[in-house]
């Protein structure tokens, strides 16, 4: 076991653990935060997606060792009322069906909006294809990355 | 980063002096059979040695033209996740290489394999190897516009060092090693090196 210390959703944590401990189990188990799902387990579904440090990683293959020190955040940390804009436009296309890749898929989408806040439907199948939904909510999914996309914009004459 | 051994460093020292004659080298034409010395002979034969590490699958498969970098000995496109090479070879927005593919191998069954650095070259000098006859393959890799602005020296001490490279030879479950060790790998290197790191006629 060793300490290891990291930031969560903007708040420090220090876990004795084992380091090679994927992060998901980690954050589930460790944190009580259990909006971050396990899908496949070895990365190849995205339903465990977080962001450390900007990036997108699948947490069930991310080693704790990685986050030490680092800055993590999961679907807890996106707003405490639902008021982030992806979240928003995800409330109001009604994405999910039976939601449980949806954590995922809000992060990644988080993810691309920071980098491109205003991707084309190519940019958004590029940068989700790694976040499969069983349910077959893309095209909603895809709707949902647009409106968040204008909710995040700057409006005309505003500051 | 595994420790250089008093053998390798010799190795290394020896590529080094050596790089400024074989720079020359680089930008003179292919030569004709006729044209190569013996010791030019047994450069493209140790060359030739070179090549089936390099095109080996598990350095073939990021040397690519196009943008979907290839998994597994058969070469399959790494296209269940349409993976891209993205505008720095790391990647797309939320799809980034190392989002799955971390320092170290995964444990598990079917996880991703990982190194330190794992990406494809960028876009801009894709060092595509893919397709390219032995020849092609030297004249490609000795090229400081198309090998990432590497002298032979910095040829050398990249295939010993860089851990992407050396993750060839400790791949993980399920993927084969390169033909020659990697301390004969670099012998033959070195040896290419130190003889005028020539290249076969173009088509060989």
């Amino acid at each position: 076991m060793e300490t290891t210390r990291f930031e969560v959703n903007g708040k420090p944590v220090e876990l004795q653990i084992d380091l090679r401990t994927p992060l998901l189990w980690a954050l589930r188990e460790q944190l009580g935060l259990t909006g971050t799902k396990f899908g496949c387990g070895i990365g190849q579904c995205g339903a465990c997606t977080v962001i450390l440090e900007g990036d997108a990683v699948r947490s069930c293959v991310t080693p704790l060792a990685r986050a030490a020190g680092k800055k993590v955040t999961t679907i807890e940390g996106l707003s405490r009322d639902r008021s982030d804009p992806v979240q928003l436009a995800w409330l109001l296309e009604q994405v999910p069906q039976c939601g449980y890749c949806q954590s995922g898929q809000i992060m990644s989408a988080v993810v691309l909006l920071r980098a491109n806040p205003n991707p084309s439907d190519e940019d958004i199948n590029d940068a989700l294809t790694g976040n499969l939904c069983r349910c077959g909510t893309y095209h909603r999914i895809r709707r949902a990355i647009h409106r968040a996309a204008e909710l995040s914009a700057p409006k005309a004459g505003k500051p | 980063m595994k420790e250089r051994t008093g053998a390798s460093r010799a190795l290394y020292t020896g590529a080094v002096v050596l790089a400024s004659f074989a720079f020359h080298a680089q930008s003179s034409p292919a030569p004709q059979k006729s044209d190569l010395s013996a010791q030019g002979r047994q450069s493209v034969r140790a060359f030739a040695a070179m090549a089936t590490v390099l095109t080996h699958p598990r350095c073939l498969n990021c040397h690519i033209p196009g943008d979907a970098p290839l998994h597994g000995d058969e070469g399959k496109p790494h296209k269940e996740l349409n993976i891209k090479r993205g505008p720095d070879g790391r990647g797309t927005p939320a799809m980034r290489c190392t989002n799955c593919h971390q320092n170290e191998n995964s444990t598990a069954l079917h996880a991703p394999p990982g190194a330190p650095n794992w990406q494809l070259p960028p876009p801009s000098m894709r060092m595509a190897w893919q397709g390219l006859s032995t020849g092609d393959l030297c004249r490609t890799l000795k090229d400081p516009a198309k090998n990432g602005n590497m002298t032979l020296a910095q040829l050398y001490r990249h295939l010993d060092e860089h851990p992407l490279v050396l993750w060839a030879w400790n791949p993980g479950q399920g993927r084969t090693i390169p033909p020659l060790s990697h301390e004969q790998f670099m012998a033959r290197v070195k040896e290419w090196i130190d003889t005028g790191a020539a290249c076969a006629e173009r088509g060989e």
